[in-house]
This record gives structure tokens, C-alpha cells and sequence, in this order.
């Protein structure tokens, strides 16, 4: 995939010092989303856990209430349509509140009473015990239920969490910082090269002028030999033999 | 929303046979609203699966309705339309329903968790 790109940047002290700070700060970012995601999956784990618990638990709930209805109808003939017809107001509401885990608001559900129970007055003519002990069994399983609905909603949304940060870090693990070191080997070397092109200049410089001082040396040698002395054929200034000028 | 959701008590709603839709009515979950749309739904063995299938839809789309309980054996019918809900509020809660006991490898929460552990195993 990414074999060999880097950042298109000039390679430069300036870069360099720019990618270096890039490299730590992914670093650094890396280990605290590396963090946060073990934090998320600690959390995961235990809900998931408790769902699978509350669901059992819920098995069993729920036969013994659908029992408890199979005994009010035995006692008290059957409600049922009574009951769906005179639905009017709910008596158990939802609350929600939020939990906050690493940055991740989980809602919380929360069951509340509100108001006076719609059904009163059913069963009091008879089975009037069978129906409390109903609707009793009934509210418990309402209980659990919303306590494995806010569990099962955290773990949707803990679900979605995870798979984004671990896909996040996954990225800076696998492409984002091999591609900073990528460009900083690149800058490294390239500044490199630079140097030792300076340093071989440096050198070629030094060998010239050492030639061109060689050179002229020698050839003060040469007239040295040549003629006694090189300063003899320099004429005199004052003895340059011109006429005199009389005015 | 959130603050909506803090300031005002959400509904429960129930989609299932008549047992269990009266037994949760009696617990005190039904409500009525203004337009005198109910919070629950009855299935019997008639009931075509697209009425379902709408009501189901009908429920999500509520934004006063938190909790969807719906019985399994119901849940099955529509499956497709409760595995294309994957947002986490309203949450859809599979319940047994009385003559169809439960079976956790079915549910649609059990099996998104089923990459990382085995319902099987879990369940003692």
C-alpha cells in the first residue's frame, strides 16, 4: 500500500526540526488512544458480562411472570381485552441520564413511577391477590428489562467507540508515524549528502589554492635563480633619464 | 435531545403475542398518546409481518419511545428490519415470549458480541 511515500516537504533544518515535532506529537497521540481504547475495552468486557447475566436472569424472570398471568387468568377469567382497552397513561417511565467513560457518553436508563396505577380497581371483584402478585412480577421484569436495555445500549455504543478508536490507532501505528520516520530519514540523508558535498568542496577550494601557492612560489624560485636578484630589473624611479626641464 | 430526554420520562413499548402485551400493560408500561396512537402492539398468528414491520418502524421513528421490548419469536419475522437498526436509542430488547422459551444464540445483540465470546459458553 503506502511502500514508500513521504510528505512532500524540502528537505531542510527547519523540516527537519517540523517533522521531528510531528513524530512525537503522533507518538504521544498514539499512546493516548492506545490508553483510551484499553480503557473502552475494559468497560466492554464487564457490560458485556453483566448482559449476559441479566439476560439469563431474565429468562427466568419473565417464565415467572408469564406464570403469575396464567394463574390470574385461572382465578380471575379472562382480562386481556378488558385490559388492552383501557390503556390510558403510562405509570412506569423512562429516565435517562449519562455516563461518561473516556470520553464516551453511555446513556443510562432509569425506571420511574409517574402517577397513580391505571388498573386499580381491575380484580377487585375476584382474584384480586393473583392480579397484585401479577403486576408486582410484572414491574420487577420492567426493572430488568431496563436495566439490560441501558446495558445493551452502552454496549452498541461502546461497540461503535472501540471499532473507531482502534481503527484510529491502528492508522497513526501504521501509517501516519512509519510515514513521519519515512520523512525524516529522507530529510536526515538528504542533509547529509548536502554535507558531505560542502565538506568535499571545502576541500577541492583548499587543494586549488595550495596549487595556485605552489605555483606562484615556485615560479619566485625560478627568478630567483635566473637572476640574482629579481629586484635589479626593477628600474629606478629616480633615475629614469629623462631630460631636465628648464623653463 | 439530552436534555429533552433528562426533562421529560420516556415511554416502554411493547411489540408481542396478547399474553405478554397484557402482562406488561398491567405493569403499568402502556400509554396512550393524543392521537390516540398506542405504545404496543398485539401479534397474533394473523397479523401479516409488514403490519409488523411498519409498527416496529413506526416505534423507532417515536422520538418519545426509549425501549422497544419486542418477543422473540416476533422478532424473528422481522430480523432484517431490527438488524438495519443499529442506533443505539431507541434500544431493542428481545424478550421470551411465554410459549416460545429463549434462546440467546437468536438475539441480534448476542450475535454481534458472538465475534468475541460464545453466548454458549457464557450462558451456564
Amino acid at each position: 500500500m503506502s511502500g514508500k511515500d513521504k510528505l512532500a516537504i524540502f528537505p531542510s533544518r527547519g523540516a527537519q526540526m517540523l517533522i521531528k515535532a510531528r513524530l512525537a506529537g503522533a507518538q504521544k497521540g498514539h499512546g493516548l488512544l492506545k490508553k483510551k481504547a484499553d480503557a473502552l475495552q475494559v468497560r466492554f468486557r464487564m457490560i458485556l458480562g453483566k448482559i449476559i447475566e441479566t439476560k439469563t436472569l431474565m429468562g427466568e424472570v419473565m417464565k415467572e411472570a408469564a406464570f403469575s398471568l396464567a394463574e390470574a387468568k385461572f382465578t380471575t377469567g379472562d382480562f386481556n381485552q378488558v385490559v388492552l382497552q383501557n390503556v390510558t397513561k403510562a405509570q412506569i417511565k423512562i429516565r435517562s441520564k449519562k455516563d461518561n467513560v473516556a470520553g464516551v457518553t453511555l446513556p443510562i436508563f432509569e425506571s420511574y413511577q409517574d402517577g397513580s396505577d391505571t388498573y386499580e380497581l381491575a380484580g377487585l371483584a375476584r382474584g384480586g391477590q393473583q392480579l397484585s402478585k401479577l403486576k408486582k412480577n410484572f414491574q420487577s421484569a420492567v426493572k430488568l428489562l431496563v436495566e439490560l436495555a441501558s446495558l445493551q445500549t452502552s454496549f452498541v455504543t461502546l461497540d461503535e467507540v472501540i471499532k473507531v478508536t482502534n481503527r484510529r490507532v491502528n492508522a497513526i501505528e501504521h501509517v501516519i508515524i512509519p510515514r513521519l520516520e519515512r520523512t525524516l530519514a529522507y530529510i536526515i540523508s538528504e542533509l547529509d549528502e548536502l554535507e558531505r558535498e560542502e565538506f568535499y568542496r571545502l576541500k577541492k577550494i583548499q587543494d586549488k589554492k595550495k596549487i595556485i601557492k605552489d605555483k606562484a612560489e615556485k615560479k619566485k624560485a625560478e627568478l630567483l635563480a635566473a637572476s640574482k636578484d629579481v629586484r635589479d630589473n626593477v628600474a629606478n624611479l629616480l633615475d629614469e633619464g629623462d631630460e631636465d626641464l628648464l623653463f | 435531545m439530552a436534555l429533552q430526554a433528562a426533562v421529560k420520562g420516556k415511554l416502554i413499548s411493547v411489540i408481542g403475542d396478547e399474553d405478554t402485551c397484557v402482562g406488561f400493560l398491567l405493569g403499568g408500561i402502556g400509554e396512550i398518546n393524543k392521537n390516540r396512537h398506542p405504545n404496543f402492539m398485539v401479534v397474533d398468528k394473523n397479523t401479516p409481518v409488514s403490519e409488523i414491520e411498519d409498527c416496529f418502524k413506526r416505534f423507532v421513528r417515536r422520538d418519545d419511545i426509549d425501549i422497544i421490548l419486542i418477543n422473540q419469536n416476533v422478532a424473528e419475522l422481522v430480523r432484517h428490519v431490527i438488524d438495519s437498526h443499529t442506533a443505539p436509542v431507541p434500544a431493542v430488547l428481545e424478550i421470551p415470549s411465554k410459549d416460545h422459551p429463549y434462546d440467546a444464540s437468536k438475539d441480534s445483540i448476542l450475535r454481534r458480541a458472538k465475534g468475541m465470546f460464545n453466548p454458549e459458553d457464557l450462558v451456564r
